[in-house]
């Protein structure tokens, strides 16, 4: 339910996906947020991925908690249901909804304020429990509603727009989510919409807590000389090395069958994910060689993006639960409501 | 051993106090004495006076025996049961003139401890536990045990009675039984060979508890929200809110577990929960969790004290403006801040009432002992789904963490949980249009629809300001009506909480209001006033918003104390604050010291204030 409606502009036929629906379907309000904000092109890859996964928009839970990218889920699925809590709480909205009905895909959209300041402790035990969910963190290293204080994703030396460069070290999600034993780990670029989209589609499939941080530049507080999370730091400081396609499991079989030196994860639902090119001696499914990876890289100024990492084989929060196949929220009261016979009889032990 | 008898005999009407050391065994000997009682079909009490600590500090124990029914905390004791070297001074001094002190003769008592009112039984546990058993752990244990024995002998307890339960309780641990019974048995022959059984004061059979379960508030409050069909919690542990959830997740284990077929030919059956407990990092993602399964359509709901209670008052108001059910259940210890979290306050009472930054204001119940805990718990999760909005239902250490002889529990297979209004796809179907916050019904609630429901109906839930279509908003006019809405449906809530208990006396000038644990010390105060000459009237409030009963009672008496476990008189501000009464109409009697209240507290407040 828009806020604001966006004016449909007619175009020439619009592709249709599996369910007949077009990538307008899967668009929201008009965004509110700065023009040339990188946050607007992730909602677009969000919209593009969704549409082209063919999720039915009523099964998609889009959840944020507050700030500039939380606003963003009214821009993308209008048909699906929206929660835009409380600054820092949406990991913990998202793992209740997530345990109360699993058959909706959520997409958490995040900044780097509301995960890695006040809401970190919620995303660490998220990551811990594995709830299952796109976890999207749009980067950009300040706080733009309230006018551009540092963020802690801020690079040491970073310079805010007005006041001395940062000194206090930074938090990288990819780092933090290895050592959480995150299983699910990707970095992209607002800017690349072209390596966003698949990363996307494969979170979507993820059989757990599926991370992605998107650096994300602010155009009006962060994009300027001195800044690490400026589009012109990042087009010079990006390594695109570890390329991944996303194929459904709806798709044709030989479409798995991947070239020489390619690999390939299948996922929970079936889908696969193929590496198209890691660098010499990269392995996305070991931990420690990942680690070292990206703090190699991050140590001359370098920003690795990707599926930096993917563990398909630990169980999500559902698993470990051991619930129901089917959600708990349709359970019917005669089902878990024990009756007054059985209270009757266990009456009997407080004698 | 001096054998000073006093004549009087008074069955089923004294109070013994019990001083050990925490973390060695006492309390398995001390609620074996409670439960004997109760299986004599006595109205019995027993409450726990523990540290906060795992071993080595004092800890008591107070069993208080009445036939009449009047068991709350008694302040006068005639049997001190002083197993605490550490603590005998002030236990000695807390016995009333002319009653027993048993003690561990096996170290010889400081003579300057003697009173010359008081008879001292002793009787060498310590020495001949390390006779009879072997282990050092078992001859720290067995003692307790044996101090029973002694406790059977004197109050005239059926032994038999006592080895069954131990037979019961050790059912399964053929060893620890035999340890057990052997204790119990060196206690009770040694008191009976020296000293004149039973005591003055003693029991004899009733059938006063026939029907009744002996059982503490959190056991009660799990119960009550299997039953009530919760699905969904999320929570944290906190002293003294814990055993909700342990003994909510042992239920569950045993209630709701199903088995699935396999999902592959050849494949194994697996049993799956019906429910998804969740240990948060917090207490705020433990109400982020029940707000989110709560917006997804499950009933859902926490438990917590007051320090959790505080760090939830940020999701407490998203809850009340976006209007998720919720159910939370404060179990409340003593304040402020970390306070004294093994003692026992009612001091929640306005933090809960309107919890959050902004205009809040939220639905609560007040149950008085367990079994309206459990009546309570199915009656919250009713009130939160039907007005769409968290609800609290406020317990406390007493009555959360004691033992407690309530009516046996029953439940009505017609029972038929009200969800609120939920819009089904086939109801979306049937609209034009949906728009959340559209289209009030009587109580001032709009239809909602979950997750997963036709695209018709997905809608943006959000904390910031929205109109009643659900559209962000900024518009003066636009926000305030949504917000007086919610005013108005807190308002009609009124006729849905369990209304109050009043009890009325002919030309009764008094009134004495109260709420919660309160009940059993102010019952047995408007009995000791009336046999005073002084006619007292009762209204327990059991919910929030208060009904009108509430202001017609403080208007009908010219002199009204409103008793409450707190230091600021908070129900009485309430009161004030929702009817417009003068709080000046109101006297306050507080109790606040971390103990559970007791008659004479509350009857000395009263004849101060009225007889100057």
């Amino acid at each position: 339910m828009p806020s604001i409606v966006k004016p449909l502009i007619p175009l020439a036929p619009l592709a249709r996906n599996e369910l007949g629906l077009t990538i307008r379907d899967y668009e929201g309000a008009m965004s509110t947020l700065c023009a040339g904000c990188g946050h607007d092109s992730i909602t677009a890859a969000i919209t593009h991925a969704l549409w082209e996964l063919s999720t039915p928009p009523h099964m998609i839970a889009k959840l944020s908690g507050i700030g500039c990218s939380s606003k963003t889920p009214t821009y993308f699925v209008r048909g699906a249901h929206g929660f835009n809590s409380a600054h820092g709480r949406m990991a913990a909205i998202a793992t209740g909804a997530a345990a109360a009905n699993r058959e909706l895909t959520y997409i958490g959209v995040s900044g780097d304020g509301d995960s890695l300041s006040i809401g970190l402790g919620h995303l660490a035990h998220a990551i811990r429990r594995a709830v299952k969910m796109v976890y999207i963190i749009e980067n950009n290293g300040v706080y733009g509603l309230t006018k551009g204080q540092l963020s802690a994703s801020a690079d040491v030396g970073t310079r805010p727009k007005k006041g001395e460069a940062n000194v206090v070290a930074p938090i990288d999600p990819i780092l933090l989510g290895l050592s959480l034993g995150a299983t699910f780990l990707a970095r992209s670029f607002s800017g690349d919409k072209e390596q966003l989209i698949p990363i996307l589609k494969a979170a979507a499939a993820h059989n757990g807590l599926a991370l992605i941080d998107v650096i994300s530049p602010c155009v009006t507080f962060n994009d300027h000389e001195g800044s690490t999370k400026s589009y012109r730091f990042m087009r010079e400081h990006e390594v695109k090395e570890v390329v991944a396609d996303f194929i459904p499991e709806r798709e044709e079989i030989n479409a798995r069958l991947s070239g020489g030196g390619r690999r390939s994860v299948t996922m929970h639902d079936g889908s696969v994910i193929t590496f198209r090119s890691v660098p010499e001696g990269y392995d996305p499914t070991d931990r420690m060689a990942v680690e070292s990876y990206v703090r190699e890289h991050q140590s001359t100024g370098e920003v690795v993006t990707g599926l930096l990492y993917l563990d398909e084989t630990k169980p999500s929060m559902h698993q470990v639960n051991h619930t129901p196949s089917s959600a708990l929220n349709r359970l019917t009261f005669d089902a878990v409501c024990p009756g007054s016979a059985a209270l009757a009889e266990l009456m009997a032990d407080f004698r | 051993m001096t054998t000073d008898v006093t004549p009087q005999v008074r069955v089923n009407d004294f109070a013994l106090k019990l001083a050990n050391v925490n973390g060695t065994g006492s309390a398995s000997a001390n609620g074996l004495i409670m439960q004997a009682i109760f299986r004599m079909g006595i109205p019995v009490s027993g409450k726990n006076l523990f540290p906060s600590n795992i071993q080595g500090l004092p800890t008591w124990y107070e069993i208080r025996v009445n036939a009449q029914g009047h068991t709350a905390r008694a302040t006068e004791y005639d049997l001190m049961v002083a197993m605490n070297g550490q603590t005998y001074r002030e236990d000695i001094a807390a016995v009333r003139s002319g009653g027993y002190v048993l003690y561990d003769a096996s170290w010889p008592l400081d003579t300057d401890l003697l009173r010359d009112d008081v008879t001292f039984l002793g009787a060498p546990y310590a020495s001949m536990c390390l006779e009879a058993f072997a282990k050092p752990r078992e001859r720290i244990l067995m003692k307790n045990i044996a101090y029973a024995g002694s406790i059977v002998a004197l109050l005239g307890i059926d032994l038999e009675l006592v080895r069954g339960l131990l037979a019961e309780t050790f059912a399964r641990n053929a060893a620890l039984r035999d340890s057990n019974q052997l204790a119990l048995q060196l206690g009770y022959d040694y008191t009976t060979a020296n000293v004149a059984c039973p005591l003055p004061f003693r029991l004899a059979p009733m059938d006063a508890t026939t029907d009744a379960i002996l059982i503490d508030g959190n056991t009660a409050t799990a119960l009550g929200a299997l039953w009530a069909g919760a699905t969904v919690s999320g929570w944290y542990p906190i002293t003294p809110a814990t055993g909700v959830m342990d003994n909510f997740t042992k239920l569950c284990a045993t209630y709701r577990r199903h088995t699935e077929p396999a999902t592959e030919p050849g494949g194994e059956p697996t049993v799956v929960n019906d429910y998804a407990i969740i240990q948060a990092e917090d207490e705020i993602a433990a109400i982020g969790i029940v707000l989110g399964a709560g917006w997804s359509g499950a009933r859902s709901f926490t438990s917590t004290s007051g320090p959790g209670i505080s760090l939830m008052n940020e999701l407490l108001g998203l809850a009340y403006y976006t209007e998720i059910p919720a159910v939370i259940v404060d179990v409340q210890r003593t304040g402020p801040s970390t306070g004294m979290p093994t003692r026992t306050q009612q001091a929640d009472l306005m933090l809960c009432a309107y919890a959050s930054h902004g205009d809040t204001r939220h639905i609560l119940t007040f149950p008085a002992n367990p079994a309206e805990c459990f009546e309570f718990m199915v009656r919250s999760f009713d009130l939160a789904e039907h007005f769409q909005t968290p609800v609290m239902m406020l317990s406390d250490l007493d009555i959360g963490m004691n033992d407690w002889v309530v009516p046996s529990f029953t439940w009505d297979d017609g029972f038929v949980p009200d969800r609120g209004p939920v819009l089904s796809d086939e109801d979306l179907a049937q609209m034009k249009e949906f728009f959340r916050y559209s289209n009030p019904n009587a109580d001032f609630v709009t239809a909602r629809t979950v997750p997963g429901s036709a695209e018709k109906g997905a809608y943006f839930i959000r904390g910031s300001g929205h109109d009643k279509l659900g559209h962000y908003t900024e518009d003066p006019e636009k926000y305030q009506e949504v917000v007086d809405r919610l005013k108005r449906k807190h308002a009609a809530a009124a006729a849905y909480v369990p209304a109050p208990i009043i009890e009325t006396r002919p030309g009764a000038e008094v009134g004495l209001l109260t709420l919660g644990s309160c009940d059993l010390a102010v019952r047995e105060a408007v009995d000791l006033l009336g046999q005073a000459g002084i006619a007292a009237d009762y209204l327990r409030v059991r919910g929030f918003p208060f009904a009108d009963a509430v202001a017609d009672f403080v208007r009908a008496h010219p002199h009204t104390f409103v008793i409450e476990q707190n230091r600021d008189a908070q129900l009485r501000s309430m009161i004030s604050i929702e009817t417009g009464l003068p709080i000046a109409s109101m006297r306050p009697v507080l109790a606040y010291g971390g103990f559970p209240l007791s008659a004479d507290q509350v009857v000395g407040a009263v004849r101060q204030e009225l007889e100057g």
